[in-house]
């Protein structure tokens, strides 16, 4: 595998991961992380629309009008967004229904056309093809994260199986309610980006201004 | 003095630079400080002094804060005494009771004596775990960025454990305030920086993560799991004022504090000694608690005058909502946190009058929270700073009128 292969493939986990470096698609990780195994279907369906999107709007780059490229764009994702949910609606119904709109919302994801835009226009089929998967496994690996964190704090499971008994069950855990609620996966999703960005310190942001800024230790 | 001057002299090689503790700086310095004035002088103008700093305003709020926290520790002791003798039981059973069986001290409702104690071995353990759970992220902070460790910390404890229910397990106030130090004030910079308060936000932590240690009725009696008592402001939520008063608790038993609720919110009266002293130095504005008094007066009267016949909380009159539940301490202490609070006097009044509005619209209108207080200042905390900005445009466009 050529190296710039390999980039495109492995870069947006981590080093240029568009969840927690681009702050991308959080819409529906705040929504559909409340357990693990919805976030799992949407996982899947969000990297195969990804990498079959950037597929086809890499093979028809050149022929493709620059006036009208994001509404090509945006019916090519939405074709495959409808195939995906109907999939979704024939072969997993209850999880299909727990996601609800949320799969329709794929169309919408910042992820998808951010790549198709930024990187399938302007890349061989192939490397778009690798950037695809690589950015559905960037977006799978936040929300796998903040969907087991949240599963099992809130309700002491992992796909349903009881890991931390609960007191209601008998056992020693009391369940964290907030963690059920949407705004402990804005508070999950900071800590992964805390924590991200001490360990790969090139991904924090120069500050916009600086607040003057002297304590007394450094002044004496 | 002059030992311990010599003993803090003594240690403090160790803790400079290349010393063996220098990791602990901020450790020497927070008891250094709390005893002696800082010796450093100003290097550039303007070299203007008050004797009044950060340290002194924190300790003042402290100061403020006692009578409610006296008095929280005999309404604590009061009721779970009360309980005991209508239930006819004996001592409790746990470490509480074995203490004051071997101390000698009964469980007799009457006696203030007994109550304040008992009282005391609730709120002492839980504000303890505070300090200790909350000081070790203040610590470790403090040593990463070099910061000093100052006593807003002692301020933030000291309030959010009087916000508590006295029966919260102790590992949930550790949690509560790791939340609330961490993700509501360390990570935006330390003391400060905050936008806001620390104290509520992880109260309201707390209430969203462990609903059931938080609020409902059996919560706020200990020991006896078996006696229920629902806040008067739940009861009147359920039935209005006419619920509270056929439950034997007069406006006056509400204002002086013997009535059920969080550890420090039940006495309106101690709460109103606090906020005279915080008021009179200068710590707190008097701007935001007629704020806040003003908005909840208006909007109480407001629901009052439109009526309902569903909603028994439409008819409660607004000297009912300052005695009730948590308004006058969060008023007096949480609203005038002048960390979060606006800092322009125009400010004060419009972020006070959310805050009086925004309680009283929750209690009233909304079922699922009888209290209001608490999420109505975190709601004002994060229109401050807006509020502060269009004053300051506001400011700037007058005057620029006035030079044409």
């Amino acid at each position: 595998m050529s190296s710039a292969a390999k980039r495109a493939l492995l870069a947006p986990v981590v080093d240029d991961n568009p969840v927690t470096l681009h702050v991308l698609g959080i819409c529906s990780a705040l929504a559909v992380t409340t357990s693990l195994l919805p976030s799992l279907y949407m996982c899947l369906a969000l990297t195969v629309v990804a990498t079959l999107a950037n597929t086809a709007v890499s093979a028809i780059r050149h022929i493709l009008p620059t006036s009208i490229r994001i509404i090509v764009q945006m019916t090519i994702i939405a074709s495959l967004v409808i195939v995906v949910d109907e999939s979704l609606k024939a072969f997993a119904f209850e999880t299909s229904r727990e996601l609800s709109v949320f799969v329709g919302l794929i169309i919408t994801n910042c992820i998808v056309l951010g790549r198709t835009e930024s990187f399938a226009s302007k890349n061989r089929v192939g490397l778009s093809f690798l950037d695809g998967i690589g950015n559905g496994l960037g977006y799978s690996v936040i929300l796998i994260l903040v969907a087991s964190t949240r599963e099992l704090l809130g309700a002491g499971t992992l796909l349903g199986y009881a890991i931390l008994p609960t007191v209601a069950d008998g056992g020693w855990y009391s369940p964290n309610g907030m963690m059920l609620l949407p705004p402990s996966a804005f508070f999950v999703i900071g800590l992964i980006i805390w924590a991200v960005r001490t360990w790969k310190a090139e991904q924090v942001e120069k500050p916009e201004f600086r607040i003057h800024e002297v304590h007394r230790t450094e002044a004496l | 003095m002059r030992p311990l001057r010599k003993l803090l002299d003594r240690a403090a090689p160790h803790f400079e630079q290349g010393g063996r503790f220098e990791d602990y700086q901020a450790l020497y310095e927070m008891v250094d400080t709390l005893f002696y004035s800082p010796p450093d002088v100003s290097r550039h103008a303007p070299h203007v002094r008050d004797a009044i700093d950060l340290k002194r305003v924190m300790g003042l709020v402290v100061i403020g804060v006692l009578p409610c926290a006296v008095l929280a520790m005999w309404t604590t002791g009061y009721h779970a005494n009360l309980a005991i003798d209508e239930l006819g039981l004996s001592a409790p059973t746990d470490w509480r009771g074995a203490l004051m069986a071997a101390l000698g001290i009964g469980h007799d409702p009457n006696s203030i004596g007994a109550a304040t104690f008992y009282g005391m071995l609730y709120f002492v353990p839980i504000y303890l775990m505070t300090l200790a759970a909350g000081g070790v992220w203040e610590v470790l902070f403090a040593g990463i960025r070099n910061h000093e460790i100052n006593e807003g910390f002692f301020v933030t404890s000291i309030l959010y454990a009087l916000t508590l229910p006295a029966t919260t397990p102790l590992w949930q106030v550790a949690l509560g305030i790791s939340f609330g130090v961490v993700m509501a004030k360390e990570v935006f910079g330390g003391t400060g920086k905050n936008f806001m308060n620390p104290a509520l936000a992880g109260r309201a932590f707390l209430y969203f993560a462990y609903p059931v240690e938080m609020s409902g009725e059996s919560v706020w009696t200990p020991p006896i799991d078996v006696v229920t008592g629902a806040t008067p402001l739940a009861i009147g939520a359920e039935s209005g004022v006419p619920g509270i008063l056929e439950q034997g608790v007069t406006w006056m038993d509400a204002f002086l504090g013997p009535i059920q609720g969080s550890i420090g919110e039940t006495s309106t009266l101690a709460c109103l000694i606090g906020g005279v002293l915080i008021v009179y130095t200068g710590v707190a504005s008097w701007r935001i608690i007629a704020g806040v008094m003003l908005g909840m007066v208006a909007t109480a009267m407001l629901f009052n005058a439109v009526g309902s016949d569903t909603n028994p909380m439409f008819a409660m009159p607004w000297y009912w909502h300052l005695v009730l539940g948590g308004f006058a301490f969060g008023m007096i202490f949480m609203a005038t946190d002048p960390v979060t609070a606006c800092v322009t006097n125009s400010g004060r009044w419009i972020f006070g009058l959310l805050v009086g509005v925004i309680t009283v619209v929750i209690r009233v209108v909304n079922i699922a929270f009888p209290e209001g207080i608490m999420l109505a200042i975190l709601f004002a905390n994060i229109f401050a700073p807006t509020i502060d900005h269009f004053v300051t445009r506001a400011n700037i466009t007058r005057r620029l009128r006035r030079s044409v």
